[in-house]
């Protein structure tokens, strides 16, 4: 082979990888991210059964039930609406009633949700920034972090 | 008076920084040797006076002076002595400060052991480093003091947050600092090539042993931040592609990558040009983690103190480097000759293939981390992009390089024989099919994907044994005789053996524990028995039990197996009273490669616990991989034509050569 049909050898795998590259991400971009939304959100935007959300609010107070088998039900909040939330595993270890949180999963057909992961806080100061942003916008945000022990 | 020491020996060190900066860059372009060698004595005279300060930081920690702001904010008076000296860095300003520490170690090293690195390239090289000490040394400076002091002292300090008193945070920060600040020299190297306008194979020589160190520590900070929170979290976890992981695994791959082509350049001065730009790129990375674990734009266990104007400031330092850098790229490297030529079909070409598909790789990840940032910048809409992403972007584009591994160490260089290499390779190409076999034998269509990922992680393996014995040609000229190759061989051939050794081993711990893992969450009661992957667990009872700076609920688990007591676990809940915060601390049982872990959830009223179970074969492959991949790296820095700074029997002349092989 000469030297231009080296380099252009090289230069076309080169396109082919970066091009797959580009169309595996683009897909991925399309199908396989997952949106941040308030109870208001899906009142609101009425997103479909089966569809993957992040949910995120305050969890009310009072709203957490267990049963056996580690299953827990309890209502996600940001004060204008609510959503009934369903999850079995083990909750984080700063999972409280009246504090932040933020789960992942699937809106059910009878539009209860069903959580296959839950995130709280890091460490006491920390509400999830979503979380955050989602109260402020709601106007019931009280202060940054340090008081929200 | 101790204190203000640290923070004095901190402002010298910026203005010496400030002199490296300038000086010996000077000396450089004007070709005066007198300036040139202020460099080295510079570069050292840095690491004491930040080692200084440094050791006052921990000194303070050491006697609870809790008129130190950042004392107060992460200490306790009752921590025990092992969080004392980690804590040092287990906040944001500590951590700067060992991040700036062992960026001037490495100046101090590159002072050191490069003797036999021409002068002005040398005086270069530690200059550029003395842009990024003089730049990290204002940021502590500015907004990140940690020597601020309180005018009335409080008597009791605010501990440290409980998820880092651990073991891990002795281990995982320094190694991953290590790593991270490691990959500022082979930066150093490439900015200064770029400045002077000269380049050669030389070069490449000088830069991988460094490259080479940094990506060992990188690759042990890495396994190690998964080990710690796999065990820590209580989750089961050991990745979770978290942006934070991402920050720190992109320069790895993009330093992967440098590894592989600063060989092509070593031996055959190809791929100059790129091998520079990937030094930059790969330095580059390590600023963006740093950026985002250190500016508070994610937030995670990570960041340790949100503060916008020390978010701005690294992010002013980021654009400043990585600006500038790719600018005198642009501007500088169409001077630099392009090297040698070869055939697609060779060991250049594999190493091509293997950067290619790297930097898909780290650009695919690249993307997914930065991606949601980037849409709530501008759109304010908040998305998460987690596993199923990563999984279809990044896995498809890392199994045409695994299966290439085992290829490209048999190809010659120039232009190599596909045909030769797969014959050599036809053993191992048995072997992979009969583990694959043999997996899906025993577990059958239950996992479609099992078999092909264990055959793919043998066949790496194997394929690096293939190629070591190949080199021997043991089959050949008989046992002894081969075995006396085999002892003769250099040591970079044991370390690219180990290297992609290791990468099989890790992908079998992922594959097995991935595919066969068993998980279990129940309610328990003192006295019931659950089964686990042939293990009968009961469950006995909860006790409290008093730490020195927590309390603690302790589960307690007997084991059996077949009737027999083999072992008891104890994982436990702990609270520590001066945060007020739980922690979830595991239990995990070892055997041989796999692993039994148990984590406690809620407690009932009625004395009954939520239970969280897994059974992980082979779990522990994926951090022994990681090791044996680190072995690897190590054997290939102690070759004998890599060795820093070993004294040469007899100097020049050898620069342009290779040893045949």
């Amino acid at each position: 082979m000469t030297r231009k049909q080296r380099r252009l050898t090289l230069i076309g795998i080169a396109a082919v990888v970066l091009a797959s590259a580009a169309g595996l991400i683009l897909y991925a971009l399309n199908d396989q991210i997952v949106f941040f939304q308030t109870p208001t959100d899906v009142v609101a935007k009425q997103i479909p059964a089966g569809q993957r959300i992040r949910l995120g609010g305050l969890v009310e107070d009072g709203s957490v039930q267990r049963s056996d088998d580690a299953k827990v039900s309890f209502r996600v909040t940001d004060t204008a609406n609510t959503v009934a939330v369903t999850y079995v595993g083990i909750l984080p270890d700063l999972f409280r009633e009246g504090q932040g949180v933020v789960t992942e999963g699937i809106v059910g057909p009878d539009g209860i949700f069903r959580a296959d992961s839950v995130l709280a806080k890091h460490d006491e100061n920390y509400v999830p920034k979503e979380v955050a942003d989602a109260l402020k916008a709601q106007g019931v945000w009280k202060g940054d972090g340090a008081s929200a022990q | 008076m101790i204190v203000e020491t640290g923070h004095f020996a901190l402002v010298l060190a910026f203005v010496l920084a400030l002199i490296q900066s300038v000086v010996p860059v000077w000396g450089a372009v004007t070709s005066d040797r007198r300036l040139m060698e202020t460099a080295a004595p510079v570069a050292n005279a840095l690491f004491v006076l930040v080692a200084l300060s440094f050791a006052v930081l921990t000194w303070a920690y050491l006697a609870s002076d809790f008129s130190v702001v950042n004392v107060w904010e992460n200490s306790h008076s009752a921590k025990p002595l092992i969080f004392k000296i980690s804590g040092v860095w287990g906040n944001h300003e500590g951590s700067m400060l060992l991040w700036v520490l062992i960026l001037v170690l490495f100046g101090s090293l590159v002072a050191l052991f490069s003797g036999n690195v021409p002068a002005p390239l040398r005086a270069t090289v530690l200059g550029v480093q003395g842009w990024i000490t003089a730049a990290f040394l204002l940021f502590i400076l500015a907004t990140s003091n940690p020597f601020e002091r309180i005018p009335q002292a409080p008597i009791e300090g605010n501990d440290l947050n409980p998820l880092l008193q651990d073991i891990g945070l002795a281990i995982h920060p320094p190694l991953l600092y290590l790593g991270y600040v490691g990959f500022s020299i082979t930066f150093a190297f490439a900015v200064a090539a770029l400045i002077l306008g000269r380049i050669d194979a030389a070069w490449a020589r000088w830069v991988r042993p460094w490259a080479l160190l940094a990506w060992v520590f990188l690759t042990l900070g890495i396994a190690m931040g998964s080990y710690w929170a796999y065990y820590e979290l209580g989750w089961g976890g050991w990745w979770f592609w978290d942006p934070v992981e991402n920050a720190s695994f992109m320069p790895w791959l993009a330093g992967t990558a440098l590894l592989h082509s600063a060989i092509v350049m070593e031996k055959r001065e190809a791929l100059k040009v790129w091998t520079v730009l990937l030094a930059i790129f790969t330095f580059s990375l390590s600023l963006l983690g740093t950026f985002l674990v250190r500016s508070g734009v994610l937030t995670s266990v990570h960041a340790f103190a949100v503060d916008p104007e020390r978010g701005l400031f690294i992010l002013v330092i980021l654009c400043i480097f990585i600006g500038g850098s790719f600018t005198l790229y642009a501007w500088r490297a169409p001077l630099l000759k392009q090297g040698g030529l070869f055939a697609p079909i060779s060991r250049e070409g594999a190493l091509v293939l293997n950067n290619l598909f790297l930097t898909a790789a780290t650009v695919s990840v690249l993307v997914g981390t930065l991606y949601p940032l980037a849409l709530e910048a501008v759109t304010g809409e908040k998305i998460s992009v987690g596993a199923p992403f990563f999984n279809l972007t990044f896995g498809p584009l890392m199994i045409p390089l695994l299966l290439a591994i085992p290829f490209g160490p048999l190809l010659a260089w120039k232009r190599g024989d596909l045909l030769a290499a797969t014959q050599r390779l036809y053993a191992a190409f048995g072997v992979a099919l009969l583990a694959a076999l043999a997996v899906f034998w025993a577990w059958g269509m239950r996992q479609v994907l099992a078999p092909i990922g264990v055959g793919l992680a043998v066949w790496i393996m194997a394929g690096a044994v293939a190629e070591l014995l190949s080199r021997t040609r043991i089959t050949e000229i008989g046992l002894s005789r081969g075995l006396s190759r085999l002892v003769g061989l250099p040591r970079s051939a044991f370390g690219t053996m180990l290297g992609h050794f290791g990468v099989g081993v890790t992908l079998l711990g992922i594959v097995m524990a991935t595919a066969f893992q068993t998980e279990l969450v129940r309610t328990v009661r003192p006295g019931d028995t659950f089964d686990m992957a042939g293990y009968q667990l009961t469950f006995t009872g909860i006790a409290p039990r008093q730490g020195p700076n927590y309390t603690e609920q302790v589960g307690h688990l007997v084991v059996r197996q077949g009737g027999a007591e083999i072992a008891a676990m104890d994982p436990s809940k702990r609270i520590y009273p001066a945060r007020g915060m739980p922690t979830t601390e595991a239990s995990i049982l070892t055997f041989g490669f796999s692993q039994l872990y148990v984590s406690l959830g809620e407690t009932r009223d009625d004395g009954a616990v939520d239970i969280r179970a897994y059974f992980k074969p082979m779990i522990t492959l994926i951090w022994l991989g990681t090791l044996v991949m680190s072995i690897g790296g190590i054997i290939s820095i102690t070759d004998r034509r890599l060795r820093v700074g070993a004294p040469k029997p007899a100097r020049a002349k050898t620069a342009g050569l290779s040893p045949a092989e």
